[in-house]
């Protein structure tokens, strides 16, 4: 029934040996206690359990572990090594961008994946000038449209978007790319 | 849930000859609909194949101008390819109306084409529902149809196929390519889904074992490129299935002394059990003045044979008025002002 596999967690290395029906969620609350992912919904719909696989958001309620062998997954506590805060904690911090808290894991793991979607280009449905590749400006309107799959039931939704637009503005500056 | 074995297949046909030899095998790609069902009790496989490692995650150009699209090409990266953006933006669109940024960056071509429906019994293994267990009833009929089909249903089954992407491919007219035990084939797209008749719980006509793939998109027009669109209408802005679904590409004739209509090809979503293309609709606009009397007549033509039942009968003027007004749109006429009718 066991199923190898090498994952690395947060930047650390982990052999686990899996039942294939373990989902990455599971298999980082249950068998590591890493519990930064939250389980929401169980079912993709909520966004709690976002983390980062390769670089790409994804919930991991709805990845099987077994078919991740060797990748690299990084969860809203990998995003603070060493307890240092990322762009978007410290911006969520500041702006105010939670009340339970239940969902800003996920919240920072999908605005860390926004963030460089836009950065590479990528067009979002209300993205106006859908046919050209450049860097996309994270309006108000695009962050609520690409944080759609994340849910918070306390409805910080106004701060969460300040918050993502505030660290919008902070890594397009670091990068000298500002627009 | 269920224990199963998992294989990773490492080829198309190794992954082929996996399900072969096993009856309840089910193949794994994105996994979003189908992680989903196992935890939901909808199916049970005793083996999934994983395709996640398949070397079928490149777009690339055809000697004719096409498009190939792997089958476990990811939702996302489909979308933000530059060339399926210049060619083909309805598809783009369509993608991008779907679901989630998460989801879309796990979610495949091949996958997204296969997702079951949403409705709401079939996801509930406590109900009656043909599709899920045949014979069993249909709990929609006189429950909640709000996003069921009001074309081309059956007593049996009334539920829709739920894509974007698959709408926005119907009106492409794309090609599925599917290797199975006696080889390669290639059907139309929009021969791919089934309407339910008498078999619900078959929602294609792929046979057990057959692997998409890929998907072709044939070479770009300028109508492609220019004049097509996708409009989706749901219950929110954002995140939600579709209750209503446009996918246009509109060509007009540039000979012509006044506006007139060379081609449309039309296909709807959230109204069907498969991508319904508007072949009726597309006959009477051959030809015809680009004028928005005209769509309203092909529209109405086209939704004459709906068939709604108790609680989704809106979506007949839905459908009509959102074909209507997206060809308005395609040909310039611009924001429709009811008080002045153009003819
Ligand atoms: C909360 C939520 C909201 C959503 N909203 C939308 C929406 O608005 N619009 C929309 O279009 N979709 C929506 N989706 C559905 C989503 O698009 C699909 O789940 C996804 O596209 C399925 O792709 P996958 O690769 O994850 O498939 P999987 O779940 O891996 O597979 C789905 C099915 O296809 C089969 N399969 C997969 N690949 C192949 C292949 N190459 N050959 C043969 N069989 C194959 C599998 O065996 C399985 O039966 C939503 C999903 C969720 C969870
Ligand atoms: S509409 Fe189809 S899928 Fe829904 S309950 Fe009826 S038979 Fe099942
Ligand atoms: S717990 Fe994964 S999306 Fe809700
Ligand atoms: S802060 Fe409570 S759910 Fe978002």
């Amino acid at each position: 029934m066991g199923h190898p596999v090498h994952l690395i967690i947060d930047g650390q290395p982990h052999d686990l040996t899996v039942d294939p029906r373990t989902t990455l969620l599971d298999a980082l609350r249950d068998h590591l206690g890493n519990m930064s992912p939250k389980k929401g919904c169980d079912h993709g719909q909520c966004g709690a359990c976002t983390v980062l696989v390769d670089g790409r958001r994804l919930n991991s309620c709805l990845l099987l572990a077994v078919s991740l062998d060797g990748a690299e997954v990084l969860t809203s506590d990998g995003l603070a090594p060493d307890g240092e805060p990322s762009v978007l904690h410290t911006a969520f911090l500041e702006q105010d961008a939670f009340q339970c808290g239940y969902c800003t894991p996920g919240q920072i793991c999908s605005a860390t994946g926004v963030l460089r979607e836009a950065a590479d280009g990528h067009p979002s449905v209300v993205t106006e000038d859908h046919g050209h590749d450049h860097p996309i400006e994270l309006t108000e309107d695009e962050i609520r449209e690409r944080m759609s799959g994340n849910l918070c039931r306390c409805g910080a939704y106004v701060n969460i978007v300040a918050a993502v637009r505030q660290a919008a503005g902070a890594s397009t500056a670091s990068e000298g790319t500002a627009r | 849930m269920r224990p199963f074995d998992y294989v990773r297949a490492d080829d198309p046909a190794g992954a082929v000859a996996a399900m072969a030899e096993r009856p309840d095998a089910a193949y794994l790609a994105g996994g979003t609909n189908l992680v989903d069902h196992l935890k939901l009790g909808i199916t049970a496989p005793d083996l999934l194949v994983d395709l996640g490692r398949l070397d079928l995650a490149d777009i690339e150009e055809l000697p004719d101008g096409g498009l190939r699209v792997g089958a476990m090409v990811r939702n996302s990266d489909l979308a933000a390819d530059p060339r399926v953006r210049r060619d083909h933006p309805m598809l783009s669109r369509a993608l991008l109306s779907g679901a989630s940024g998460q989801l879309r960056n796990a979610a495949t071509t091949g996958g997204n084409l296969l997702q079951r429906t949403r409705c709401v019994y079939f996801q509930d293994p406590t109900t009656p529902c043909n599709k899920r267990a045949p014979g069993s009833g249909c709990s929609a009929l006189g429950g909640y149809t709000r996003y069921h089909a009001i074309l081309g249903a059956s007593d049996a089954c009334i539920a829709t196929h739920p894509s974007d992407m698959a709408v926005a491919l119907a009106a492409l007219d794309a090609t599925v390519v599917v290797l199975g035990d006696d080889g390669e084939k290639r059907l139309p797209l929009t021969a791919l889904h089934r309407l339910p008749g008498d078999e619900p719980e078959r929602d294609t006509v792929l046979e057990h074992g057959d692997l998409i793939t890929a998907v072709e998109l044939p070479p770009p027009d300028g109508a492609a490129r220019t004049r097509s669109t996708y409009r989706k209408i749901r219950d929110r802005a954002s995140y939600a299935f579709a209750l209503v679904s446009v996918a246009a590409v509109l060509e007009l004739d540039p000979d012509a002394a006044r506006p007139t209509i060379l081609s449309a090809r039309i296909a709807l979503g959230g109204v069907a059990h498969a991508p319904w293309r508007a072949r009726r609709a597309e006959q009477l606009l051959a030809g015809a003045p680009a004028t928005r009397e005209s769509f309203r007549r092909a529209a109405a033509a086209e939704l004459e044979r709906a068939r709604p039942v108790a609680g989704n009968e809106f979506k007949v003027t839905m459908a009509q008025g959102a074909m209507g007004s997206v060809l308005a749109e395609l040909a310039g006429l611009g924001e429709e002002n009811e008080d002045s009718p153009d003819e």
